[in-house]
Order: structure tokens, then sequence, then C-alpha cells
């Protein structure tokens, strides 16, 4: 059965009511959930779950929606009562150190003297104009919400080059600003290479690498990643890399970015040539066809931009890049012969992925190994996947696209779909690796391995012949403590890399090899 | 980049998880809430930001003149007689303007019991078919000078407290408070109820205006702002005022009252009533708002006052225009025995304490009531501290000890409020449902949002 109740004029942001809903689903008779605003779009993406109600529909864009799916009345009430509890709950203290929340925009301004970056991440339709109040205030801006329209994302960097401010986003999910990760982001070295990124998971990669290999990050710039595309005209991307090029504490500068559109890529490298710093770049599944300037360096990959970034930044030679590739090259090649050895029927590698960075960086390394991969975020489109939830082939998935994350959280918090499929695709005797990537840093999951572990045992012993593969995104100083997830990930048996392109090649490695035996 | 080499200070406003990292980092920052915009026409907030200086000068005109009010208590009067506009067949009521048919039932109970006491009908029954048959004529105390707590109600003959503005010259009226109990502004007409209104009309009036005659003045606003000091927000606690009243007032009701058994009698009435100061800080918030009316492109609010069905709402820059709402049932403390099924809607004139920076506005300094507001000191300061978030100003003069004497908000902007969704915040009493039976609790509610939306959006898209 479907109960429902509604809430009249109480708001939530959609993120506390995901949370929420996740909550529900684990209560004893409840199958699924929706807590939701009832607004249109909300309407729409509800009907698909089944759970779209007379009472839902009737409920306007103020009122907040509770619909569960549950065996018996009593689970239903009891799912409400959690609900209730839930979303009445005050925050914690010490989260706030007893002090109280401002009531608005301004009277934070006022509280807070000398305020100059807001992080806003409230619903997409508010987030426009309340990211032009805090520019209008003098506030830099991370717009972490997405659904602003284009024009408005025109409107406000416009209005913030006038005002010489940054607005990072929309869209965007990370940041490292003054050592301050902002967002989704990892606690990393400072140092002397700045970042510009219009990918947060790409940004998360290359910082926690650069980091890790003991260089340092000056400031990472996000910019959504729409800024890129023709409409937008890269006006973020092109005003970091000079805020980068002026900043006198950046000596190295890295780009990261899906690849430009062809006009907006010819004034990248334009602005690049004046850049008199050495820049490294990667447009992930793109090139720059040309050659720039003496010191500026392409890169195929995440992990070999970080890696020349980081050389550069310690002052070696930027080859040094190529050695560390090629002596984990030479480990991974080792474990992938160990682990083909095992192989007798299984073929099919199968990548489940929390970053859609990955997915494409996923594709650009992997069908030299192995042929052809398929995907929902495929970077040709003849290889499409035909269903998203049906992996076919040797095929990597995007579960953060919107399909998979409309109503429930994002896949690096929640973890409940992607365990789902592991279990699911380790089932299936064809499949040979699961490849997976696990981001940890502020805002990601923050006991991953709790969350995980359950899955992949139960995959492993679904699966006699199956290897996981997975890279962990993060640092030390990170909350979730990357060598401790590390070990946990290994002692269940799972081979990790230190990066995504790194996996990426042991997986696609173990594969080729168990193939040509 | 200035933010590159300044400390990095960060207003989060949306997911709270995102301070951990900022925490963690040793950085200042602050949440900020998030509340949609009551209006969902941004066309509407962006003609207002292109007038911000035109509008935020004369809302500085209105505020001025709002907090330079003197407001001082000079004498008593028979409301025919002082009152403006006051008729034998007009009753005036709480709140925006309501008629008969829609009155809620402590309404017509206040109603009835005013006809019979005014001598115009015998019974109960009579009262309500008199109140029905289109001779009587209502009106809101607040378009004759006047407020009234709870059903307000106001007739003829009833005494009135007259207070002056003596920096401006107005005059604003309220009735003596009844006390607790079966009650008429709780829509309570029993004999009882009646009979103390007499009594209020003959002994209590004449010794309280020769006490002011001899007086010549009392002035209300230096004891309300010692009121604060001493634990009232003078809407639901008055203790304090009360107390302060009756010092100033025992002394010259001892020497002009001729018969000391009335003397005492009169003054055991106020002392017994930890409410009577309420009328009189009503009073001193008409008056001072009053001052602040008719300011051109002015977007403070003059006026919040519920007649028990809606809660209505005056501007300054838009003169005697009413925006309504339907009036909300408060979340109370109710008193054993009732439940929130028993409660009438909101009901009142009293929050023009709040529109005054009182009241509500002014928890944080009345520790006395914070179980109305959750049981913490810390969450009453919560309530005032969020109250600045809409106001134009600080009030010069009503200080709040626990804030380090900071002046209590004052001055609601309607775009403010409309823009950040905050609404005020308003201390109120509960009746029942039910004429006749009187308060059932007290606590606290946020204003509904729908006069605000309203009012906000008929003065923007009225700017020139």
């Amino acid at each position: 059965m479907i109960k429902t109740v509604i809430k009249k004029g109480a708001y939530f942001d959609s993120v506390s009511l995901m949370q929420v809903a996740k909550k529900l689903n684990s209560v004893r008779g409840v199958s699924d959930s929706a807590v939701v605003m009832a607004t249109k779009e909300n309407k729409g993406i509800i009907k698909a779950s089944g759970l779209l109600t007379r009472e839902i529909l009737d409920a306007g864009d103020n009122d907040l929606a509770i619909a569960v799916r549950a065996s018996t009345p009593a689970a239903a009430d009891a799912a409400f009562a959690a609900a209730e509890e839930l979303l009445n709950r005050k925050p914690s203290r010490d989260l706030t150190g007893g002090e109280r929340k401002a009531a608005g925009l301004e009277d934070a301004v006022k509280s807070l003297p000398g305020a100059n970056m807001a992080i806003v991440s409230v619903a997409g339709r508010f987030a426009g104009p309340l990211a032009a109040d805090c520019l209008e205030k003098g506030l830099n801006v991370m717009l972490f919400s997405d659904n602003v329209p284009l024009e408005t994302e025109l409107e406000l960097k416009k209005a913030a080059l006038r005002k010489g401010l940054l607005v990072m986003g929309p869209d965007c999910g990370t940041a490292i600003i003054n050592g301050v990760p902002l967002a989704f982001a990892n606690s990393v070295r400072r140092g002397n290479i700045g970042v510009v990124a219009a990918s947060g998971t790409g940004a998360q990669e290359v910082t926690s690498l650069i980091s890790n290999e003991g260089a340092g990050i000056s400031q990472c710039i996000g910019t959504g990643g729409r800024d890129v595309k023709l409409e937008v005209g890269a006006l973020t991307f092109l005003q970091g890399l000079k805020l980068l090029a002026t900043d006198p504490a950046t000596e190295v500068i890295l780009l990261v970015s899906k690849p430009p559109h062809r006009s907006i890529l010819k004034r990248i490298s334009a602005e690049i040539k004046r850049v008199k710093k050495p820049v490294v770049a990667v447009f992930l599944g793109g090139e720059v066809g040309e050659r720039v300037k003496g010191d500026f360096y392409p890169a195929r990959t995440l992990e070999e931009a970080a890696f020349k970034a980081a050389a550069l930044g310690k002052g070696q030679e930027v080859n040094k890049a190529r050695e560390l590739i090629y002596d984990l090259n030479l480990k991974a090649g080792e474990l992938a012969r160990k682990e083909a050895a095992k192989k007798k029927n299984s073929r099919f590698l199968r990548g489940l992925f929390s970053g859609g960075t990955f997915v494409s960086e996923a594709q650009v390394i992997l069908p030299e190994l192995i042929g052809k991969v398929l995907s929902n975020a495929p970077l040709d489109k003849k290889h499409k996947l035909a269903d998203s939830m049906e992996l076919s082939g040797h095929s990597v998935i995007d579960l953060g696209e919107d399909e998979f994350t409309v109503g429930r959280p994002h896949p690096m918090i929640d973890f409940t779909l992607r365990d789902k499929l592991i279990v699911s695709e380790a089932g299936n005797p064809a499949v040979s690796v699961l490849l997976l990537d696990l981001v940890l840093g502020y805002g990601s999951n923050p006991k991953p391995l709790d969350d995980i572990l359950p899955a992949l045992r139960e995959a492993f012993r679904a699966n006699k012949e199956l290897s996981v593969v997975a890279s962990v995104t993060g640092t030390e100083a990170d909350p979730q403590v990357r060598s401790r997830v590390v070990k946990g990930l290994e002692a269940a048996g799972v081979l990790v890399m230190p990066s995504n392109a790194g996996a990426c090649r042991l997986a696609g490695e173990i594969i080729r090899l168990s193939v040509k035996r | 980049m200035k933010l590159f080499e300044s400390e990095l200070k960060v207003v989060n406003i949306g997911l709270e998880s995102f301070r951990q990292g900022l925490n963690d980092s040793g950085v200042k920052n602050v949440q900020a809430q998030f509340k949609p915009p009551l209006s969902a026409e941004t066309s509407l907030f962006a003609r207002t930001a292109k007038r911000a200086a035109r509008i935020t000068r004369a809302n500085k005109k209105a505020l001025d003149r709002i907090l330079a009010a003197r407001p001082a208590l000079v004498g008593m009067g028979i409301a025919l007689d002082v009152v403006p506009g006051m008729r034998k067949d007009l009753i005036l009521h709480a709140g925006p303007p309501v008629s008969w048919e829609k009155m809620c039932g402590p309404m017509r109970g206040g109603v009835m019991a005013a006809l019979m006491y005014e001598g115009m009908a015998k019974t109960p029954g009579e009262a309500a078919r008199l109140a029905a048959s289109g001779k009587i004529k209502y009106a809101p105390c607040h378009e004759h000078g006047a407020v009234g707590p709870m059903a307000g109600i106001v007739s003829a003959s009833m005494p009135v407290f007259i207070v002056k503005d003596e920096a401006h010259g107005n005059y604003s009226y309220a009735t003596q408070n009844e006390g607790l109990g079966k009650v008429l502004r709780y829509g309570a007409y029993s004999t009882e109820v009646i009979e103390r209104l007499n009594w209020m009309e003959k002994e209590l009036y004449p010794a309280l205006k020769s006490a002011l005659e001899f007086l010549g003045r009392i002035d209300l606003k230096t004891m309300v702002a010692q009121a604060l000091h001493m634990g009232d927000e003078v809407h639901n606690r008055n203790r304090a005022g009360t107390s302060l009243f009756y010092r100033a007032i025992a002394p010259a009701v001892i020497r002009t009252c001729k018969d000391p058994e009335r003397a005492a009698k009169a003054l055991d009435f106020i002392n017994g009533n930890d409410h009577f100061f309420l009328n009189l800080s009503m009073a001193l918030s008409k008056a001072s708002l009053d001052a602040g009316r008719n300011v051109k492109d002015s977007s403070l609010v003059v006026v919040m006052a519920r007649n028990g069905t809606e809660f209505g709402v005056q501007l300054s820059g838009t003169g005697g225009r009413w925006f309504t709402g339907p009036a909300p049932v408060p979340d109370a403390l109710y008193f054993p025995g009732y439940s929130k099924a028993d409660a009438n809607p909101d009901i009142g004139d009293s929050a023009i304490t709040e529109t005054n920076g009182l009241g509500g506005f002014a928890i944080a300094a009345a520790p006395a009531i914070v179980q109305f507001v959750g049981g913490s000191a810390s969450d009453a300061a919560g309530y005032t501290l969020a109250m600045y978030g809409i106001t134009a100003g600080e009030s010069d003069s009503y200080k709040i000890p626990s804030l380090d004497f900071r002046g209590t908000p004052t001055g609601i902007d309607v775009i403010k409020v409309a823009k950040t969704g905050v609404l005020p915040f308003i201390d109120t009493g509960v009746a029942h449902k039910d004429p006749g039976v009187g308060q059932v609790g007290a606590g606290v509610l946020s204003a509904p949002p729908e006069p605000f939306a309203r009012a906000f959006e008929h003065f923007a898209r009225s700017l020139k």
C-alpha cells in the first residue's frame, strides 16, 4: 500500500529530505519512500516510482510531501513518525558551537564582518537570485546548486566579472580556496600549484594525487561543467586562469576539463600563451592540437596531469611523471597476471562509478586494452548503452547521472544503488572484473567501508573468478583517512590503485591477459 | 585577487554538512537559514531593488519618527466622547475589517457582551439578533486610533486610556484590561462579565481618571524601557510593567479617591491582574507606529492585527489599505483539559507590540516565559536575533540586557520579510473557539505568509 502525508508550507532543502527518505527505506516493512517538496519537477520524478498519489498531485510548491510504500499501515505510520522526528531534529550543539543561525543573507553578513565567500546549495530555482544577492553584498560565490538556468549563469558570471568577484558554478562540487576545502573537497597540502577545474571529481583527483606526491595546491577554482560550453564561453575558466597567472603563490597552473567547445578551446589556448608560468592541461577525451607554448604540457589522463604538475611544482623534470607511471604499470602488470590466471569463463569488465569524470577517463584508457566499451555517458555517442540499468559487454556507468540521482543523494554519499549493482553484476558469471571508484573527503560518505564492504563480500562469495579493482581518491588528512580505507578494501580482497587511471589500466590489463589465455 | 590575500570567511547557505570542512580548517563561518521568498514574482524584487535608495530613505524617515515618538498616558475618557468617529451604534473590534457573519466565536461573544453592557440587549439571544440585524456597525479599532487585546471590543460607554505621542501630537486609545478568566475580550458574556465591566466604568475608571488628572501624565516610554530590564516583553509578560504602573498611580489614587474602600478595590484590581499593563503597552505601540504612517515609498509595517478569522497588515507607504490572509491557529502551551482542537485562530490587536519591536521581538528580555519558545534562554535570544534580519533598525530606548543592551529589532520591512521568508514572531494568548469559555492557552507563532506576500506585491507594483 502507498500512504501519503502532506505538510503545508513546510520548506526543507532537498538534500535533507533525501537523507530522510534514505532513513525511511530502512524502516521495517517499508519498501520505498519519497520525501519531496511537491514541485512540478518532483511530481514528475516520483511518478516514475509509482508514489505519486492524488494528495501529492494536489499539493503545491511550498508543501512537503511524504509518501511511503509499506506492507502494513503500522509500518507506514512508523515511517511517518520517523520522518517527523528526523525533520524536527535540531542541529546538534557541537556542530554550531552553540551559536545561532543567521536569519538570512543580510543577517549573516552582518554577523560575520569581512565575509568574502558564500557557499550556496539551495534548490536551483532559488539559487540564482540568492547568488546575485551574494555578489551584491561583495561575496564571492561557490554555487553548488544545479538546475540553474543558463541565462542566470551568464548574468551571474558577467556581474561577477564586473565586480572582480568569482562565481564558481552552478553545479560546482569542488573548490579549495586559501587552503580551505569547500563542499566536496579533500584536505590537501598547500603549495604552488593552482588548479582551474570544470569538473568536481577531476579536481578532487588531481589535488589529492598532487598532495599525495608531496607537492601542494595554492588555489583550486571550480567553474561548473557548463562553463566551457559555447554558450557560457568559459567566463570563469578564463577568469580563473588569469587570477592564477597573477597570483604570486601560484608557480604552476593545472587546467582540468572535459573537452571545451572548439572555439572556446581557441580562446583558452590564446590565454595560456600569455601566461608566464608553466601550464599543464587535461581535456579528457579531447586534445589540444596545436603547440601552444614551450612550457605547456598537455596530458591525456588526470593522473598524468597531476604527476606532471607535481613534478613541476617540486622543481623536477616533467619526465619524472612518465617514470612514475611506468613504475606503477610494472607493479600493476604483475598483479594483472596473477588475477588473469584464475579466470576460466568470465570475460567482461563492468565499471560502476560515482565520479562522472572517472567514467570519461576510463573511456580514454580502456579501449586500447580491451576494445569497445559501452557507457551511459559515452565519449562517443556510438557507444551509448541502450539501457543504463542493463549493462552489457564491457561497460562503465556514471551513477551520478541525473537518471540515477533524482530523489536520492549523490552516489558519493549514498552507496545503496551501487551496492545493489555490485551484487547483481557479480552474480553474472560472465563478469570478470568490477572497476570502482571511492571518493573521500568532505561532503562524501563519512563511513565508506561500512557501506561498501558487505556488498563486496557478497560479490566475492557469488563469483569465484571475480576481481575487484578500485581507486581511492583522497588523502591521509581527509576525515575518512585514505590509508584506513585502502587497508579495509585490501583486506576484503580488493585491488586498490592510487589513481583512477591506474585502476583502469589494471582492470583493462586483467581482461586483456585473461582473454589472451 | 583580494580573496587570495584575505582571511577566508564563509557564509554557508543550504547544506549544513559543508561546514565540517570549514570548521576543521578553523575558518570563520556562519550558517544562514534559507527559506523561499514569499513571492514568486522575481521581477517585483528587481523593482524594489532598483529603487532601493529611495525606499531606504523613506524607511529611515518612518523609523526615525517611530523611534522619536514619546507616548505618555495623559488621561482617560469615555469612548463616545474621545475616540474619533465613535458612535452609539458602532462597535470597534480587533484586526482587519470583518462582518458579523465571518466573525469567530470569541469575537461574536465579545460583541454580544458589549451590547448587553450598553443596555441595548437584555439576553444573549437578543444581543445576537441585534448584532446580526444590520443596525450595529463594525469597524477595526485601528481605523479609530484604538487598539484592543483579543476580541478588542470597544463600545460607546467604555472608558479608555488616552495616550499621546508628545513628539508628534497624535493620540491612541485602549480600554482598561479586565483581568483573566471569564472576560469579554475572550468572548465571555455571562452576568459576572457585564457586572465587572460596570464596576470598571463606575468605580475603577473614576479612581484612575482623577489620579491621572492629579499626576498630569505618566511617561509610558521609560516605563516600558524599564519593564524590559525587569523581565517583561510587555505582551505575554506584563508583571514588571504592571508593578511600575502601580507604583506610579497608587499614591495619586490614595490622594484623589475620597472613599478609601474604593481606592483599595481599584488598586487591588490592578495588583491582582498581571496583564493590566498590556493595554497600555499596546496603546504606546499604536501611538508610536501611527507617527510612522503615510511616508511615501516606505515599506515598513505599521500594523499587524488579527480578528480571529484573518490576519491583517498595513504599511506606512500604502495608507489605510489592509493586506490580509487567514489567521493561523497558534502552537501553544494549553491549560490542562484543553488542546489545539479547542483553539480559535489567532486574534487581537496585541501584535501591535511586535510591530513596535516589543513582545515576540523582545522575547530575549523575558527569560521567565521561555517555556513558550523551547525552554532555554538561548532559544528566546535566537528568536529575537532572527528578527533583526527583517527590521530596518533597532530601538534607541528599548534595550535587552542579555544581548548586551542591544536595542530591540524595530521597523518590520515587508521587502525583507518577502525576500527572506522569515516571518514576524508573535507572542500570543489563545482564546477558546467557542464564545464565553475564555483563554485556553498561551504561546507563540509566526505570522502567516499571505498578508506579507500581498502587501509586498502591492507595494512593489505601485512603486513609481
